[in-house]
């Protein structure tokens, strides 16, 4: 197996982008990461786009095809495109993929996108097209919705550990106050615990503040052998690990809801892929969906005892300069969540960081960096750890 | 939901039939025909729950699912039968009576429809065992 490295990286600005169509911002982000390493369209031997629902979102399937063809890359050059879909996970399994392609030695110069277009349907249905994500057949047909099912997960979770909806709301202002830092957000301003807590209930005791929002955005990646990467950039940041684990699709059927097995499972193998443990990583970008998503997370990925999420929150050990800073980027819940996109921006943002060029966001000592994007309710886990050297 | 898909399972949703593994003596509901635990191995057979429960967490469902706006606000739950099995389902009480640990039995309900052309959907939801 060959060492990947990423040579380039871009994201759309994240929001409600009505001016844009879905293939509009997937060439933006694609032809950016392309200039970002300095590579031709005849560089490329493959691309492989996250996108959870192109289908219900845009009545677009073949998005692979479609994204090859907008990017000026299937009428002469014939590049294979590769849709990868695993709900709100689809940009991290699309980057894993990726990676496999120039692992295996399959291919050399690789693009790993996200892309989702959200807003060209009403809430209504974007949320049907989500809820897509949880069992159909028995969760979705008793009335469940997303907000309702990590809603169970926030109340049980408070009743075994003692979080506080106050600690749940200290993730959201947290992660605006790091969004309000970052120009691609969708929400670039501050809120207070106050602001969450009295903003209106969605699914007790998820208030919408905890929620992260419908977006669209777009997020691209250019992989490289880490050989050849100095070729390209001065700035390579290469994969120390990428893994990937599965749990039952519906909530009911886990082992104990307010842990994700699925997280769990593929940060342990990621630990053990990069030979790593929590204390070595540098900053984390996790899927904060909901604010106890992020509390849930940072626990399950072994950066703080099992309930004690919500208190490290409070103590300020996940803000910038705290013990293990935690989406810089603002997160699903500043930043933005286009669902196919996600996974990808959550890796631009750690390259950003590694290569020393998050702006006002940017940490000291910032070597190494994970990202952990979830699928549904946690059906589906996607760990990366990135690092400056390799 | 399409009426076949929703017709192919109607015995298990009317009637809270699962199935149960011989082989580990495992229930399941929703209903699996392959076990986890002893999957290739395992002996399926079908099985009727008494339906006794208990509410292993909760919430109150203030923003709709698409086609359940006119029930806000309504309790989904995730309830636990005695067998062992947990299933998501809501519990037709109100919303200040609703507690972790309460015991709950089932009953026959409405679960939605498919607009005014559209079938009537019905399935069980759980109430106060007391």
């Amino acid at each position: 197996m060959r060492d990947v490295a990423i040579i380039g990286v871009k994201n759309t600005n994240f929001g409600e982008k009505w001016d844009v169509s879905f293939r509009d911002i997937f060439v933006e982000a694609g032809a950016g990461s392309l200039q970002d390493a300095g590579v031709a369209g005849e560089d490329i031997d493959g691309l492989y786009v996250g996108n959870m629902s192109g289908g219900q979102f845009v009545e677009q399937e073949h998005i692979g095809a479609l994204i090859a063809d907008y990017s000026g890359l299937a009428k002469n050059l014939n590049v294979p495109s590769t849709r990868v879909e695993a709900a709100c996970a689809s940009g991290g399994l699309a980057l894993r993929q990726a990676i496999f392609g120039v692992a295996s030695g399959y291919q050399d110069i690789v693009v790993a996108a996200g892309v989702e277009k959200m807003t060209d349907v009403s809430s209504a249905v974007a949320s049907a097209a989500l809820a897509a994500a949880s069992d159909r057949e028995w969760e979705g047909i008793m009335g469940a919705t997303f907000p309702g099912l990590y809603a169970m997960i926030a109340r049980l979770h408070m009743h075994k550990y003692g979080t506080t909806s106050e600690q749940m709301a200290e993730v959201a202002v947290k992660n605006h106050s790091n969004g309000f830092l970052n120009p691609i957000s969708q929400y670039r301003r501050k809120i207070t615990v106050e602001d969450v807590l009295s903003s209106i209930l969605v699914a007790d005791p998820l208030h919408i503040l905890d929620c992260s929002p419908i977006t669209d955005g777009a997020s691209s990646l250019v992989l490289a052998p880490a050989d050849i990467a100095h070729e390209y950039t001065d700035t390579p940041v290469y994969i120390k690990a990428s893994s990937q684990a599965s749990d039952t699709i519906s909530l009911h059927d886990r082992k104990d809801i307010t842990t994700l097995d699925s997280t769990v499972a593929a940060a342990n193998r990621a630990y053990e892929m990069a030979k790593m443990k929590p204390n070595d990583i540098d900053l984390v970008e996790v899927h904060d969906c909901f604010t106890i998503a992020e509390i849930c997370a940072i626990e399950d990925l072994g950066f703080v005892k099992k309930g004690q999420g919500g208190s490290f929150t409070q103590e300020g050990e996940t803000s910038i300069g705290g013990k293990i800073p935690v989406n810089t980027s603002g997160g699903l819940k500043s930043c933005g969540h286009p669902v196919g996109a996600t996974g990808i921006k959550q890796a631009v943002e750690v390259v950003h960081q590694l290569r020393g060029e998050a702006g006002k966001r940017q940490l000291d000592n910032a070597n190494i960096g994970m990202t952990h994007n979830v699928g549904g309710s946690g059906a589906t886990a996607v760990v990366h750890i990135l690092a400056r050297d390799r | 939901m399409s009426v076949a898909r929703f017709w192919r399972k109607q015995v298990q949703r009317y009637n809270l039939v699962g199935t149960h593994c011989k082989s580990c003596d495992e229930y399941f509901y929703p209903p699996r025909n392959m076990c986890p635990t002893c999957r290739r191995n395992g002996k399926i057979e079908s099985y009727k729950f008494n339906g006794d429960g208990e509410v292993i967490s909760f919430t109150v469902i203030r923003t709709a699912a698409v086609g359940f706006e006119h029930q806000t606000p309504y309790i989904l739950a995730i309830v636990q039968l005695k067998e062992g099995p947990k299933l998501t389902t809501q519990i037709s009480c109100g919303i200040d009576e609703i507690y972790l640990g309460m015991k709950v039995k089932p009953v026959f309900r409405k679960l939605g429809d498919g607009g005014e052309k559209g079938m009537i959907y019905y399935g069980t939801k759980f109430i106060a065992a007391e």
